[in-house]
């Protein structure tokens, strides 16, 4: 037997505690912060260094466009978030399916400039420290970026099949936070790698 | 190099440290025979006595600034100690909770501001203090500037021995270091860089001065100025692979006479001995030259020792062993007999080969 | 204010087959049979850990000795560095902070059950593919291999040229793995402490233990992903030819040594904060009064978190930074000493003016007092950075991290098994076995870790598998190994508790210690639903307020 005594709440009294969706994104947020600042410094630390190479300057393209996309997929995520908090499924699902093409398209980009740095100017991740703090930096982004993409199409095939209604929109608004911060992250990697570096 | 500046700075400054250098000397004479219940200052197979490893036991400027702090922070957090274990004791014995007292609670104390912010600022007080008084001993110590007449050393570690080169004087041995005693009035210190072919090392001799790393890729510098003649110890302290422990380290501090007629003899090339010619020619024809040098033959590998003086040295494989015939064979033979992991491969050579190169090597003083 | 009295009754059940049974704890997502798989999980890889360290202190007995090989030594002391910080000291603590956070807050259950029991099988992943590594290490010959590395497997020595095989890869990927279980944990914790709180839990209003354990979560987001990011690095290093850490290729040793750091000081801190946390429950319960300074307990916590992530160069003072960078990493590693003393003070503040009673967890609470206090201050002595020259990379240091971590760490590990076992078994630790555990273990460890300073101030350097006999360390390496079988002895007496107690012991009640946070209003063991109200709470010690009605704590905060 175990006996309890315990007493009631006032019913004037709220307690109100934050959504755990949220708090739970936001901690997995900073350990990821955690791991992109040290690659991005092991980039910073090693910029000039490599003994042998192309360096930054001779083979980097600022990818403008796809940064562009990638932004851009910011702002549709957050329209499509917003118009599932007011019930409107038919705009959430436009600007769903546009953040996906947006980050599709990114992820398309950046397979572009790998292709053309290691088939036009031979530059891997073996050839020298430019080489290999760059794939890491960049492919820990955009393996990121994989992740949320597929996370998103997931959510898009549920979405076109009709099950994501307002019931849903805590867990959407926690998935694009983390879009937010594969976007964010992307800021930081672009001004270190094709502002900073070059 | 740090100069005994007390005439300038003004009594206090030199009863502080005098009463420092009684406290170092108390420890010294304390320390040693409490700890060292087995320690027999090995004797070295020339008859000179050993210094030990003893941190209380500096005889260069830069161990005993350190001993110097050293003893200063323990006296100052033996204080720390003893007033905080008396609070824990006194209130383990004054409250403990006796068979009258049961059923009743002790006043519900919840905290009290003054307390808090009186061991918050006193401790801090004690931390500005400390600090100040190692930032000087870091700054003495890491920025002494190099005077034009100092020795040079260059250490370039190894798996598992240690490369020394004099590049001023045109030296190059291993495993064991001479460099010459320096007299306070007229400081002739040591400066040495320190290297790595391979891994991470340290170069620990206690009685000279702090470890510093020996790593790859990052040249590291330190000074000595030792102040008594005599074999020093220390060891590589830095895990470096599997014979990290047989990584020895032995300086010889010599009077000025002795290192100048030690640094003419290691200048000598090799000579020719006619007895050892056999032995020669087995060392050449079997790729030991691969890896060893000897001054003034074809013999110029890198990865190994330089076997120009090896009979100048007192030990062989880093210290794993005394520098002798039997031992010397044995080592040749198979290197694994008394330094397992070694990266010398054994030759596998014929007993007449073994003693004919071993006949040679005795010829290399 | 309304109460209710609700009594609920458990019915006896029918014994279940044991399939049934192991089923259930190994698809559970209940946090009380999570925190008993990482407590049970951990206790076995003490023994095994601690079997690791009996081998090393039998080689060095005496000098040149040769009971073990040089490489089975170097494979020793690295595979007891990584399992009792992997997959001891992390596991044990997340028990107990899995079984009791809820508990305390009044919650049902942590936030993410199943991310719970998945954090908790990655981990112990993480520890199966370590010890597989003696199985499967070197890849090359067939024979397996532990690695050798050392716990820290310092950059180049954990490169391909100089860790051919698998040994290293089996390291990494061990870490990799179960970093992510931690971090999956932490942010359960998190979540659940700052989400699902029972009415009038205020922030200000929860035990010390969830604050603490908060703290501790936040600083592993923070300090884990550093060693995932640098076991990454190198995996690329090892398997894609990257550079990161290649020398040959200008890249930079030292860089690993920052990156490990920059995880390995705050590790530390995270795994003596629970045990903050464990002390902070016991000591205020066996003194009969409330923690002294609460608030300042919590803001001492969260200053030590975040200077602590500024002193992480003070394991590198030796490699050659400037003096600029000395002093600064000198003068943070001195001031987190600050927080820490702080605390140490309110502990005994709380002592002060109370009724100590001297049961077990007592015992060892004042047993990590006085050994934190000594840790703490061999801390302060390395911190000095001429000092820390001699000191560092010699047995002082080992002295002084063991200090920590038996000496503090296990000793409120111990205090935290006596005083919480009867919650979670129903039954009561045998007194008289735990008192004999206390003095054999505290004679054992004092034998072994203060004489164990000596050898370091006499230039003995760690990682040896033997050293000279002209040293003068023989007898006191002698003496430090007949301290370590002490330990292994009362560890068994330890074990032979838990294992009789459980079947014999006293029965312990919902409120053996007559206590005053959550977990002991309801009964021991808990019901699976925890509580059948949610509670609602008006203080920091609602079950003071319970039983002193007359003098309630909610008056005085």
């Amino acid at each position: 037997m175990s006996t309890v005594t315990t007493s009631f709440p006032n019913a004037a009294t709220k307690w109100h505690l934050p959504s755990r969706g949220k708090v739970a994104m936001a901690g997995l947020i900073i350990a990821e912060s955690a791991i992109f600042t040290i690659f991005v410094v092991a980039y910073l630390f090693y910029l000039g260094k490599s003994l042998t190479g192309p360096t930054p300057r001779d083979v980097l393209e600022t990818p403008i466009f796809y940064t562009v996309c990638l932004l851009s997929s910011s702002l549709t995520i957050h329209f499509a978030a917003k118009f599932l908090a007011r019930g409107i499924t038919f705009a959430f699902l436009a600007f769903w399916l546009l953040t996906v093409a947006l980050g599709g398209l990114f992820l398309y980009g950046t397979a572009q400039e790998w292709h053309r740095l290691i088939c036009e100017h031979g530059l891997t991740i073996s050839t020298n420290l430019f080489g290999t703090t760059y794939y890491s930096l960049v492919g820990l982004h955009g393996f990121h970026v994989t992740a949320g993409l597929i996370m998103l199409m997931v959510v898009a095939v549920f979405g076109l099949s009709g099950r994501v209604g307002v019931e849903q929109s805590g867990h959407i608004e926690v998935l694009s936070m983390y879009w937010h911060f594969v976007d964010a992250v992307w800021v930081v990697v672009f001004t270190v790698v094709y502002v900073l570096g070059r | 190099m740090a100069r005994n500046s007390g005439m300038k700075n003004g009594r206090k400054e030199m009863s502080a440290r005098r009463t420092r250098s009684v406290l170092s000397r108390c420890w010294q004479i304390v320390l040693p025979p409490f700890c060292s219940t087995s320690a027999l200052w090995a004797v070295g197979t020339d008859g000179t006595p050993n210094n030990g490893t003893n941190i209380f036991s500096p005889a260069s400027t830069p161990a005993k600034s350190i001993a110097d702090l050293s003893i200063f922070v323990l006296v100052i957090t033996g204080i720390i100690f003893v007033v905080v274990f008396a609070l824990l004791f006194y209130s383990v014995v004054k409250f403990r909770g006796r068979a009258i007292d049961a059923g009743r609670e002790p006043a519900q104390v919840y905290g009290s501001t003054q307390i808090e912010l009186a061991w918050t600022i006193i401790p801090t007080l004690i931390v500005v203090v400390l600090f100040l008084a190692t930032a000087r001993v870091i700054h003495a110590v890491q920025d002494a500037p190099e005077p034009p007449d100092a020795v040079e050393v260059t250490v370039i570690g190894h798996q598992y021995w240690w490369e020394f080169r004099y590049p001023k004087l045109g030296i190059v041995t291993a495993n064991e270091l001479h460099i010459p005693v320096s007299n306070p009035r007229h400081p002739t210190p040591t400066f040495v860089q320190l290297l790595s072919a391979d891994t991470d090392h340290s170069f620990w001799v206690p009685e000279l001065a702090g470890k510093t790393d020996l790593i790859p890729n990052h040249p590291n510098r330190m000074w000595v100025d030792p102040q008594r003649t005599g074999v020093f110890l220390g060891q590589c302290a830095q895990y470096c692979g599997t014979q990290h422990a047989k990584m020895l380290l032995r300086i010889s501090v010599d009077g000025p006479e002795d290192f100048a007629s030690w640094v003419r003899a290691q200048q000598k090339p090799e000579v020719e001995d006619a007895g050892a010619i056999a032995g020669k020619r087995v060392f050449e024809r079997n790729a030991c030259m691969n890896c060893h040098s000897v001054g003034g033959t074809p013999a110029d590998g890198r990865f190994g020792p330089d076997l120009t003086h090896l009979i100048s040295r007192t030990t062989i494989a880093a210290g794993a062993a005394e520098n002798t015939r039997d031992n010397l064979r044995l080592w040749i033979q198979n290197p694994s007999a008394i330094k397992p992991s070694s990266l010398m491969p054994s030759m596998k050579l014929s007993d007449a080969d073994l003693d004919a190169v071993v006949s040679y090597m005795e010829t290399l003083h | 204010m309304s109460s209710n009295v609700i009594t609920v009754s458990v019915g006896q059940t029918e014994a279940k087959p044991w399939v049934d049974e192991l089923h259930q704890w190994l698809a559970t997502v209940d946090h009380k049979r999570l925190g008993i798989l990482y407590i049970v999980s951990a206790l076995m890889f003490l023994v095994i850990g601690g079997v690791e360290a009996l081998i090393i202190r039998i080689q060095l007995m005496h000098s040149h000795n040769n009971f073990v090989s040089p490489e089975v030594f170097n494979r020793m002391f690295t595979m007891h560095g990584t399992t009792m910080i992997f997959f001891v000291a992390m596991p044990v603590l997340f028990g107990f902070a899995n079984y009791l956070v809820p508990l305390m807050i009044g919650a049902r259950d942590m936030a993410f059950p199943r991310l719970n029991a998945f954090s908790f099988w990655l981990s112990f992943l993480g520890a199966l593919l370590l010890y597989f590594s003696f199985l499967g290490g070197s890849g090359l010959y067939g024979a397996g291999n532990a690695p050798d590395v050392g716990w820290w497997s310092y950059a180049p020595l954990g490169a391909r040229a100089f860790s051919p095989g698998h040994s290293s890869d089996y390291w990494t990927l061990s870490l990799l793995v179960s970093g992510f279980g931690s971090i999956g944990t932490a942010i359960n914790i998190i979540a659940t402490i700052l989400c699902l709180r029972c009415p009038g839990m205020k922030l200000n209003r929860m035990p010390l233990f969830a604050w603490l354990n908060l703290v501790m979560a936040g600083m592993v987001l923070i300090a884990i992903t550093p060693l995932s990011a640098a076991q990454i690095m190198l995996l690329i290093d090892r398997y894609l030819g990257g550079h990161f850490f290649d020398t040959q290729a200008g890249g930079s040793a030292v860089l690993w040594m920052h990156f490990f750091w920059i995880f390995g000081h705050p590790e530390v801190y995270v795994l003596i904060i629970p045990c903050f946390a464990f002390m902070s429950e016991i000591i205020p319960v066996f003194s009969r009064k409330p923690i002294f300074g609460y608030p300042v307990m919590v803001a001492a916590t969260v200053c030590i978190a975040f200077v602590s992530m500024s002193v992480w160069a003070h394991h590198m003072f030796t490699i050659g930074m400037n003096s600029y960078a000395n002093s600064f990493f000198t003068l943070t590693t001195m001031a987190v000493g600050v927080p820490t003393g702080i605390k140490i003070f309110n502990w005994i503040g709380t002592m002060w003016g109370g009724r100590i009673q001297f049961k077990t967890p007592m015992l060892f609470s004042i047993g990590f007092l006085f050994q934190f206090l000594i840790a703490g201050l061999t801390g302060i002595m390395m911190a000095a950075s001429p000092f820390d020259w001699q000191l560092s990379l010699s047995y002082f240091v080992v002295a002084h991290f063991h200090y920590v971590i038996v000496g503090g760490i296990l000793f409120a590990l111990f205090a935290a098994f006596y005083y919480w076992y009867p919650k979670m078994t129903g039954r009561m630790l045998s007194e008289s076995l735990g008192k004999w555990h206390f003095w054999l273990f505290l004679i054992g460890f004092h034998l072994t870790f203060d004489v164990m300073h000596v050898p370091g101030i006499l230039g003995m350097p760690r990682r040896i598998y033997t050293y000279e006999p002209s040293r003068g360390w023989d007898t006191l390496n002698f003496i430090i190994s007949v301290g370590a079988f002490i330990q292994a002895l009362a560890i068994l007496v330890f074990i032979a508790n838990l294992i009789v107690s459980y079947f014999k012991g006293a029965t312990a009640g919902n409120d053996p210690w007559d206590a005053w946070t959550l977990e002991w209003s309801i009964s021991s063991p808990p019901p699976a639903y925890n509580f059948a109200m949610v509670p609602t709470v008006a203080s920091r010690r609602p079950l003071w307020d319970l039983k002193h009605p007359e003098d309630p704590d909610s008056r005085y905060e």
